[in-house]
C-alpha cells in the first residue's frame, strides 16, 4: 500500500460525499413536496422546479454517489487483499480526472434546468449535449478502473500462480468485470442514439430501443451498488464484529454467480413496455428468480458470519447472540442495520419481479419505497458504515464522535422504517412515482392520511444526513491524531484452501454469462434495431 | 491441526449444503407458483401490438377518432391518445360489469396509463401500440394517471373513468 491508493480513495470520496450531500437534501424537498409543504419558489433559480430537484436527486445519489464511492474504494481494499500497489498509478488518477471532467460536463446543464430528464433520461425527452457526454465520460472512466484492477491482478497472478485469489481482490474484480459487461447497454445507448441525436446528427430516435439499452444495464447497475456492501459485509465486517468469515467458498460461489446473472434479466423493468414479446418477458422473469439463489447465499453467510462474531462475544441461544454484536462501534452498527432492512428490499424486489404483481407496483411510489431499502438503504448506510473509519483512516484523525455517529445510523434506521413503509403502501393505493404529489389533479383520499409519514420520515433522513456529514467535517477538521488502523480482512473457518480452483477461472464465467445476455437480448435488440424508423424528434417538455 | 482443519471444513459443508438445498428450493417454487398465477388467472402483459408513427397516429386506424367504442354488449374498447399533459379520450363511461380493453400511443415524449385497483398498468411510448384490459364491476369514479414522469406538468395528466350503475 502506497500513498497513492489513499490520496485517490480521499479524492473519489470527497467527490461521491459532495454528492450526496446534494443528493439528500434535495431529496429531503421531495418529502416535503409530498407532505404537502411548497418550498421550490424559495430555492428559484438553483431548483427550479419539483422535476429538476427530482432530477439533481436521482443523479448525485444514484449515479454519482454510488459510482465515485465505489471506484475509489473496490482498487484501494483490491490493493490491500494482493498486498501490492495498483498496476498503474498514473492510469489511476488519469481515470480520476476523467470522470471528474465528465461529471462536470453533466453537471453544467443539469444545474441550468437544460438536463431535467431525472435519471433515467428517457428519450425522445431531450436534454443538452454534454449531459450525456458527460455521463458517458463517466462510464469510460469506470472501465478504466476495471482495467486497472485487472492489470494488478494480472501482475499478481505471474508471481503467484498456484494461489486462490485473495478474496476481497477477488470480489472486487468479479464487481468491477461484472459491470463493464453490463454496461456495454447504456454505452450503445448512449454512442448509437443518444449522442449523435442530441449533436443533431440524427433526426429522430427509438424510446423503446433507448428504454431497452437503458434497462440492459439499469438492473446490474444494482449489482455494481450492492455488491461492494457485500465485500464489506463478508470481507471486514466479521473481523470488526469480532468473528470470522463463515466461508469463503461459498462468498466466492456467489460472486461467480452474480457475474453470470446479474445482466440477462432487465426486461422485469418493462414488464408493462408495449412492443416486447410476452415470452421474452417471462425468460427474464425465470433469469431474475435465478439471481435470487446467490442473494440467498450471501444471505447465509453473511448471517453466519455475524452469529459466529455474536456466539465468540459470549452470545448464547438461538437469537440472542445478535444483542452481543459491538452495537458501540457505529460502523458495525451501520451495517447491520443495513443487512436488516435490506431483507424488506429483498422480499419487495421479488414482488417487482414477478410478472403478475409488477402490473400492481409497477412506476408507483411502491417501487420508490423499494429502492430506498436497497440503493438508499443496504448500499448507502453500509457505505456510511465504511467511511467511519474509511474517513478518519485518510484523515489521519480519530472519528469526531462515536456517539453522534451512532444517534446518526439508528435515525436513518427510524427515519427508514416510516418512509419506506408508508412509500410502499401508497404504491399499492395506486399512488404514481416520479410526480409531484402535493400539487397532483387527482389526489385521492386513502392517500392522504399517508402522505405526511413521508415527510416525517424524510425530515429523520435528513437530520441524520446532516449528523452525518457534521462528524465527517468535524473529524476532518478538529479530530485528533493518531490515525485509526484500516480494519483487517477476516479470516474464514472454512478458508480458501477449500475453494475449487474452478472458481478462479474468468474465462468459462465470463462466456456463460455472455452467452446468456445474448440468448435473453439478442432476439429483440436485433428486432428493434433493424426494424426501427427513428422517428420520434427530440423535445423539452419542461 | 490438519485433523482439526479437516473436520471443521466437514462441519462448514454440511451447514453449507443444509442452506444450499433450500435455496435452489425456494426460487424454483417461486418461479412455479409464478407460473401457475400467470396463466392460470389469465393475467397477460402488454406484448408486441405493432407500431405507429407518433407523427401519423391521427392516420392510424385504431386512433383516427379517440373515444370508447361498445364491440359487443358489456365490451369496451378505449382508444386513447396521450399528448403532453393530457389524455385523449378524458373521459371514459361504461356500466358496471364491463370488460374494457384500452389500445394506447403517445403523440410525443414517454407516458404511462395507470387505474389504481384494477390491473391497468402499462408504459405508453410513442411508436408503440400499448395493451392492457381489465373488468369494472363497481359503480364509481375511478382516476386515469399519467405514471411516467412526462415534463413540468406531469403531475395535472389524468383522466377519469366512470363506472355507471347498470339499468334494469
Amino acid at each position: 500500500m502506497t500513498p497513492s491508493e489513499e490520496r485517490l480513495a480521499a479524492a473519489y470520496a470527497l467527490v461521491a460525499l459532495v454528492a450526496l450531500f446534494g443528493g439528500m437534501t434535495t431529496g429531503f424537498f421531495q418529502a416535503l413536496e409530498y407532505a404537502g409543504l411548497e418550498i421550490y419558489p424559495k430555492l428559484d433559480p438553483v431548483i427550479r422546479s419539483h422535476y429538476h430537484s427530482l432530477t439533481y436527486h436521482g443523479v448525485l445519489n444514484v449515479l454519482v454517489w454510488t459510482t465515485f464511492f465505489i471506484s475509489g474504494l473496490l482498487p484501494f481494499l483490491a490493493a490491500r487483499s494482493f498486498n501490492r500497489p495498483l498496476a498503474s498509478v498514473r492510469l489511476a488518477w488519469g481515470t480520476f480526472w476523467l470522470m471528474v471532467a465528465g461529471l462536470v460536463l453533466a453537471a453544467i446543464p443539469l444545474v441550468a434546468n437544460a438536463a431535467t430528464v431525472l435519471f433515467t433520461f428517457y428519450p425522445p425527452m431531450k436534454a443538452h449535449w454534454a449531459f450525456y457526454l458527460g455521463l458517458t465520460l463517466v462510464v469510460a472512466g469506470t472501465w478504466l478502473v476495471t482495467l486497472n484492477l485487472v492489470l494488478t491482478y494480472r501482475a499478481w497472478r505471474a508471481q503467484n500462480p498456484e494461489r486462490r485469489t485473495p478474496l476481497a481482490a477477488f470480489m472486487s474484480l468479479v464487481t468491477f468485470v461484472m459491470w463493464t459487461i453490463a454496461s456495454a447497454g447504456i454505452a450503445a445507448e448512449m454512442l448509437f442514439l443518444v449522442l449523435p441525436w442530441s449533436f443533431g446528427l440524427m433526426a429522430g430516435t427509438d424510446p423503446l430501443l433507448a428504454r431497452t439499452l437503458f434497462w440492459f444495464t439499469g438492473h446490474p447497475i444494482v449489482y455494481f451498488w450492492l455488491l461492494p456492501a457485500y465485500i464489506s459485509w463478508e470481507t471486514l465486517v466479521p473481523r470488526q464484529a469480532g468473528g470470522r468469515l463463515f466461508s469463503d467458498p461459498l462468498a466466492r460461489t456467489s460472486f461467480v454467480l452474480f457475474l453470470v446473472l446479474s445482466t440477462p434479466l432487465g426486461f422485469h423493468h418493462q414488464y408493462v413496455d408495449p412492443g416486447i414479446h410476452q415470452g421474452w418477458k417471462l425468460l427474464h422473469a425465470f433469469l431474475t428468480f435465478a439471481v435470487f439463489f446467490p442473494s440467498l447465499l450471501t444471505f447465509f453467510t453473511v448471517v453466519a458470519s455475524l452469529e459466529n462474531a455474536g456466539r465468540a462475544r459470549g452470545g448464547k441461544g438461538w437469537v440472542a447472540w445478535f444483542a452481543k454484536l459491538p452495537w458501540g462501534d457505529p460502523s458495525v452498527a451501520a451495517q447491520v442495520l443495513a443487512m436488516i432492512l435490506f431483507a424488506g428490499g429483498g422480499i419487495g424486489g421479488l414482488v417487482n419481479a414477478s410478472f403478475n404483481m409488477n402490473l400492481i407496483v409497477h412506476n408507483t411510489a411502491y417501487i420508490v419505497g423499494h429502492l430506498h431499502l436497497t440503493v438508499g438503504t443496504a448500499v448507502t448506510l453500509t457505505f456510511m458504515g465504511i467511511t467511519y473509519w474509511l474517513v478518519p483512516y485518510l484523515a489521519g484523525r480519530t472519528l469526531w464522535s462515536r456517539h453522534v455517529a451512532l444517534a446518526q445510523v439508528w435515525l436513518w434506521f427510524a427515519g427508514m422504517l416510516i418512509f419506506s413503509p408508508a412509500l410502499h403502501e401508497l404504491g399499492l393505493r395506486g399512488m404514481p412515482r416520479r410526480t409531484a404529489i402535493g400539487h397532483a389533479a387527482y389526489l385521492q383520499a386513502d392517500w392522504k392520511p399517508l402522505l405526511p409519514l413521508v415527510g416525517i420520515g424524510g425530515a429523520l433522513l435528513f437530520v441524520s444526513a446532516i449528523l452525518y456529514f457534521l462528524n465527517l467535517v468535524l473529524t476532518a477538521t478538529a479530530g485528533r491524531a493518531p490515525a485509526p488502523a484500516v480494519p483487517a480482512f477476516a479470516e474464514a473457518i472454512s478458508g480458501p484452501e477449500y475453494a475449487p480452483a474452478f472458481l478462479d477461472r474468468w474465462r468459462p464465467w465470463i462466456a456463460l454469462a455472455v452467452a446468456l445476455i445474448v440468448v435473453a437480448y439478442a432476439p429483440t435488440l436485433f428486432r428493434l434495431a433493424t426494424t426501427t424508423p427513428l422517428s420520434s424528434p427530440g423535445m423539452r417538455v419542461w | 491441526m490438519a485433523q482439526g482443519l479437516e473436520r471443521r471444513s466437514t462441519t462448514v459443508y454440511l451447514w453449507e449444503l443444509a442452506w444450499i438445498l433450500p435455496s435452489f428450493a425456494i426460487p424454483v417454487g417461486m418461479l412455479v407458483a409464478l407460473a401457475v398465477t400467470a396463466f392460470g388467472a389469465g393475467i397477460h402483459l402488454t406484448g408486441d401490438q405493432g407500431r405507429v408513427e407518433p407523427q401519423k397516429v391521427a392516420e392510424h386506424p385504431l386512433f383516427k377518432e379517440p373515444g370508447v367504442v361498445e364491440t359487443a354488449p358489456g365490451q369496451y374498447e378505449v382508444r386513447l391518445t396521450a399528448q403532453i399533459w393530457a389524455f385523449a379520450p378524458k373521459e371514459v363511461r361504461v356500466p358496471a360489469g364491463s370488460t374494457v380493453r384500452f389500445w394506447a400511443t403517445s403523440k410525443d415524449v414517454i407516458h404511462g396509463l395507470l387505474v389504481p385497483k384494477h390491473n391497468i398498468n402499462v408504459m405508453v411510448l410513442p411508436g408503440q401500440i400499448a395493451f392492457a384490459q381489465a373488468r369494472f364491476d363497481t359503480p364509481g369514479e375511478y382516476p386515469i394517471i399519467c405514471h411516467e414522469y412526462c415534463g413540468i406538468a406531469h403531475h395535472t395528466m389524468a383522466g377519469t373513468i366512470i363506472v355507471e350503475e347498470r339499468k334494469r
